[in-house]
């Protein structure tokens, strides 16, 4: 734009002053106004398009039927519609036969694979970990150090029901007791550096009297040389897998309160072929047995 | 007999906050108990102190030490605002910043980040509209503060309602309401301190000696009497008990989000556009010793803009459990709302017209400049980022967090640190700024910074969007949200680094202003004499 002498473009002003700051009196640009206008209309034909105007019995829905909830529905169905096949396939074929299966099997590519990978890193990631590896408290999935089972089975059910998910009615559950309230401190004491005894840490000693203790109180579900018991889901004690620390005060903490993490059940929020995809995935991850 | 009545009043206060203090169901409101105590207490002294003093005569003039007052607590907040998001900006990329192994859960990410929005908004922001808002309106108004003390009662009384904000964020209250966290009772005391900030400042207008009200009086105005409006209704809520902090909102669910919107957004219309073009309007045409680009404009902008802003709330609620309606009204209402917006804009780029050489020579004038394209450039992105096909991507990603600042630090900052500028020289009577060479660093590391900050939060954003909605053949999605976080480690440190450009930058400043006040340099202290309205 040509640059005008400043007299010229002097328009009158107002003449209202204040602090001595005066207004020129400028029309409106008529590009500003022209754009106003034409969002305003935009406006209109968006408002008759779309959602708009409530009124008692419902908004107008707007000439194009458009809905955020139809949208959506229509995007799933769609997808759903697509991988139909491939959903009942995983359904119907045993566990143990999805992963090596022709049509839904396959690591990396294939459909069981990668759906499981999508349900663990939106819902499982959170506490085991994206890569699986777990946090203290929440079990590692890719060791084979297994609580409750290994096995694609093992595993397809621990999903299914969760663990001390109490409102599930086939849950998985071990309530290991509260020693703190039977025990004394010093037998507390003896059973930690048994136990510790067993995987050579802590510097710990059996003896007679501390291995006895274990064998009255523990063994029960540990089993008596400390591999535990997957059925009663009680962990193998004798390995270097600690869940929630293997230090005596760790070690004191969680026999004299005990513990009892949650997982959640995931039967009917997850569909059947979402838990086996999972099942297929998480047993992928190195552990599986 | 006036000072035996405060002196009483006070002592009640300060009474009633010692029993609060006793019977307080939590920490916060505990500390807050206290602290009131405290201030009472000094005050109590002060009026005891003051019972038999002859009355002192009126002033007259214009009442500017409130003004000074409002001036030191903007760069005082304003840097301690800047220090906090500096280092939460950092607590994303190094965790470890929080330091919860020290400090328990004090300074985790989850307080501190109130902690920074508020102090930036409503301490840093507050208070230069606050005190601009003053010193504008006595000189359009040639009129002295309505209301005798009443104004610093405003002062005092917003910068109690700051600490006591602060604090019980620090720890652990809040209403989850964002830009609203305060709990109840300190939502009541700035009803309070509002009402008297609403008084003086009508008041003031009410007895002008001009015959029209100057635009950035209606901007000034209607940021008080919106917000007035907003506060009261996004904070309606029933407390647990009159000694917790504790309180239940009046609205549930979707409602309650929509209402929480409608004021967050319009904490951003009035508080953020409409009160900072109140600023604009006045500084702008001083500073730049030209007339306002067109009165027409002003007019037809504001009207607008007024009526616009308050419906663009539901833009915040694309895709929720909100009625597909409102989402419509929403983001309708957003997009024309952009020209209403860049009227603003144009008002005062234009009014430079004519004056553009005085570019090159005046640095203050340089950052009121670019504070209007920053509010141009977000006054254009918001519309954008209102349309429901953009939000898909931008919602919940970084890409807002950058909007905000690019309006935040450009706009909202650079307007006041120019209104700084003009102000501190005439408010302490010298002849011009410390040093000008100093003001051009500031310019150069606050743009910097802002690019930077911007830049860097646009492209993690759309990252983070892409990613989260990347879907496979199978229609899997294909990264865990870990994995966003994992990659937009670099971008954070680089928006944390954009940070510190700015809050250098304020330190200047804030060093700047404060030998122009001493007069050291070429602030040449002038003749002192206390302003006078204009007859």
């Amino acid at each position: 734009m040509a640059k005008k002498p400043v007299e010229k473009q002097e328009v009158e002003t107002t003449g209202h002053e204040w602090d001595g700051i005066q207004e020129f009196n400028n029309p409106l640009p008529r590009w500003w106004l022209w754009t106003t206008y034409a969002c305003i209309i935009w406006g209109i034909g968006y408002v008759i398009a779309y959602p708009a105007i409530p009124l008692p019995g419902g908004a107008t829905p707007g000439l194009l039927g458009y809905s955020s909830r139809g949208e959506v529905a229509a995007d799933i169905a769609a997808i759903d519609a697509m991988n139909a096949p491939l959903v009942a396939r995983i359904n119907e074929l045993d566990l143990t036969e999805i992963a090596t299966d022709d049509l839904v099997g396959g690591e990396a590519d294939g459909f069981a694979y990668n759906g499981g990978q999508a349900v663990f890193q939106t819902f499982c990631a959170q506490c085991h970990g994206a890569g699986a590896n777990g946090f203290v408290g929440y079990p590692s999935l890719i060791d084979d150090d297994w609580i409750w089972g290994g096995t694609i089975e093992d595993i397809h059910t621990t999903i299914s029901y969760g663990i001390r998910h109490e409102t599930n009615l086939d849950t998985r559950i071990s309530e290991m007791p509260a020693f703190g309230e039977f025990l004394s401190k010093e037998e507390i004491g003896d059973i930690v550096e048994y136990v510790g005894s067993l995987s050579g840490i802590n510097g710990a000693v059996a003896t007679e009297e501390n291995e006895m203790l274990f064998l009255d109180n523990c063994a029960a579900c540990h089993m008596d040389d400390g591999t535990g018991d997957r059925f009663a889901g009680a962990p193998n004690l004798t390995d270097a897998i600690w869940l929630y620390g293997s230090d005596v005060e760790t070690l004191t903490h969680t026999v004299t309160f005990a513990r009892a993490g949650v997982m959640p059940a995931w039967e009917g929020r997850l569909s059947e072929s979402q838990i086996r995809q999972a099942a297929v995935y998480i047993h992928s991850l190195g552990g599986g047995e | 007999m006036q000072h035996i009545i405060k002196a009483v009043l006070l002592g009640v206060i300060v009474l009633a906050a010692a029993f609060a203090t006793n019977f307080a169901r939590d920490l916060s409101y505990q500390v807050s108990a206290i602290v009131i105590i405290l201030w009472a207490g000094y005050l109590f002294i002060r009026e005891i102190g003051k019972i038999g003093n002859a009355p002192v005569p009126a002033e007259t003039g214009y009442m500017d030490g409130v003004v000074r007052a409002g001036v030191i607590a903007t760069v005082f907040w304003g840097i301690t605002g800047f220090t906090v998001g500096v280092w939460i900006a950092f607590e994303l990329a190094f965790p470890a910043m929080n330091l919860t192994e020290w400090t328990g859960p004090y300074l985790n990410f989850g307080r501190l980040r109130p902690l920074h929005t508020s102090a930036v908004i409503f301490a840093f922001g507050g208070n230069a509209l606050i005190a601009t808002s003053f010193y504008v309106v006595q000189r359009t108004s040639a009129a002295r503060l309505f209301g005798g003390n009443l104004a610093w009662f405003v002062f005092w009384g917003y910068q109690l309602f700051i600490v006591l904000a602060a604090l019980s964020y620090v720890l652990g209250a809040s209403q989850s309401r964002e830009y609203a966290e305060p709990e109840w009772y300190i939502d009541l005391w700035l009803t309070i301190v509002w009402v008297a900030y609403l008084m003086v400042f009508a008041g003031t207008i009410y007895k002008r000696k001009e015959p029209h009200i100057y635009v950035a009086n209606w901007f000034y105005l209607a940021f008080i009497i919106t917000i007035a409006m907003l506060h009261i209704v996004n904070n309606l809520a029933v407390p647990v008990s009159i000694f917790g902090s504790k309180s239940v909102s009046l609205f549930s669910g979707v409602q309650d989000a929509m209402t929480q919107w409608w004021y967050g957004h319009n904490a951003v219309g009035f508080f953020l556009t409409a009160g900072f073009l109140g600023m604009m309007y006045y500084f702008v045409p001083k500073q730049a010793n030209r007339p306002v680009f067109s009165y027409k404009l002003s007019i037809v902008h504001f009207w607008a803009l007024i009526f616009l802003y308050i419906w663009a709330g539901p833009h915040h609620l694309h895709y929720t459990a909100l009625p597909d309606w409102a989402q419509t009204l929403g983001m309708v209402m957003s997009i024309i709302l952009w020209m209403p917006s860049w009227g603003g804009m144009i008002n005062g780029l234009m009014t430079l017209s004519g004056a553009w050489d005085k570019l090159r020579t005046d640095a203050v004038l340089r950052i009121m400049v670019v504070s209007i394209a920053f509010y141009g450039m977000s006054t254009f992105e918001g519309p954008m980022m209102a349309i429901k096909a953009v939000n898909s991507l931008s919602h919940y990603t970084d890409w807002t967090i950058g909007h905000v600042h690019s309006g935040a630090l450009g706009w909202n900052g650079m307007i006041s640190f120019g209104a700084l500028y003009f102000l501190v020289p005439r408010l302490w009577f010298r002849e011009r700024l410390y040093s000008m060479k100093l003001v051009n660093y500031h310019f150069w590391l606050a743009t910097i910074g802002i690019v930077l900050y911007a830049s860097s939060m646009w492209v993690s954003g759309i990252m983070e969007g892409l990613m989260w909605r990347e879907v496979d053949a199978q229609g899997f999605l294909v990264n865990a949200f870990s994995d966003t976080v994992v990659a937009k480690y670099s971008l954070l440190i680089i928006r944390g680094t954009g940070g510190l450009f700015y809050l250098t930058g304020a330190l200047i400043m804030a060093y700047n202003l404060r030998m122009t006040m001493v007069g050291a340099g070429d602030a040449t202290p002038i003749k002192a004499s206390a302003a006078v309205p204009a007859e």
